[in-house]
């Protein structure tokens, strides 16, 4: 038999049991891009007070200088990814019925999705315009 | 399934006294789902930008208006409280800070640092605006 690294029995990982159904995956990932976020927001707060008043042009200049589009992105990334952990477990807390409960988180991550990709796209066109 | 027929919980929050830290648990909740409602905000900065200078500046304009401005000035404090209320909720993580007395007094930091930190970036921002 196969060593395996993960602790559930292999019925209990199948049919999903757990309030969660993969608990400490989402646990991890929360207090990773939590980690992540400490540093790259307040580099975003230190940079938005520079762009105050700023124009298209200076995002343009602001996200063509080294490391900017990459944080800008990481940024993106990891809020919506945090986010959408912490709207989960707000939904599975208050939301009792079992179709709602689902449909909600389902509209949620899409939302989160669309969101992601709409922050990234827009990141890199600046980032690559003339 | 639908609960069609809801038993009754006994009152609690009718009941129970509040806290400091039963409060800030729950700002947590609260300004984590403010804050990703602020998400919005955020992606659509960088959206409206890249959309054309126009868009952008229209962007700008509405931030800079007084509804512009209120929104802002909530999604900063939901920011730094989060910011530091996540910290606290780290440190947690390692098992340090748990006794009783040292939560009241990372309570109160968190709320302390979170007025500071809001001052002075509001206070410096506020300075650089030329409106």
């Amino acid at each position: 038999m196969a060593m395996t690294r993960s602790m559930r029995s292999p019925l209990g990982r199948v049919l999903g049991l757990g309030s969660a159904k993969e608990g400490v995956e989402h646990w991890w990932m929360q207090r990773l891009t939590a980690i992540a976020l400490v540093p790259l927001a307040i580099w975003f707060v230190v940079a938005v007070l520079g762009m105050i008043g700023a124009d298209r042009a200076a995002m343009v200049a602001w996200l063509h200088s080294p490391m900017s589009a990459v944080f800008a992105i990481l940024l993106i990334v990891a809020v919506i990814y945090h986010l959408a952990l912490g709207l989960q477990v707000v939904i599975e807390d208050y939301v009792h019925s079992e179709g709602w409960k689902l449909g909600l988180i389902i509209v949620m991550r899409l939302w989160c999705i669309v969101l992601v990709a709409r922050g990234v796209i827009a990141v890199l066109k600046l980032a690559f315009a003339a | 399934m639908m609960i069609s027929d809801p038993r009754p919980l006994s009152p609690h929050l009718q009941v129970y006294r509040w806290q400091l830290t039963s409060v800030m648990s729950i700002l947590h909740r609260v300004t984590g789902v403010g804050l990703a409602v602020g998400a919005v905000l955020l992606v659509s900065w960088f959206g409206s930008a890249s959309d054309g200078p126009a868009q952008f500046a229209q962007f700008q304009g509405f931030l800079g208006s007084l509804v512009g401005l209120v929104i802002l000035f909530g999604c900063s404090v939901a920011l730094f409280y989060h910011l530091c209320n996540g910290i606290r909720h780290l440190v947690w993580d390692t098992g340090h800070g748990l006794e009783l007395a040292s939560v009241y007094a990372s309570g109160w930091t968190v709320i302390v640092a979170t007025a500071v930190l809001t001052i002075i970036v509001w206070g410096v921002g506020l300075s650089m605006w030329t409106h």
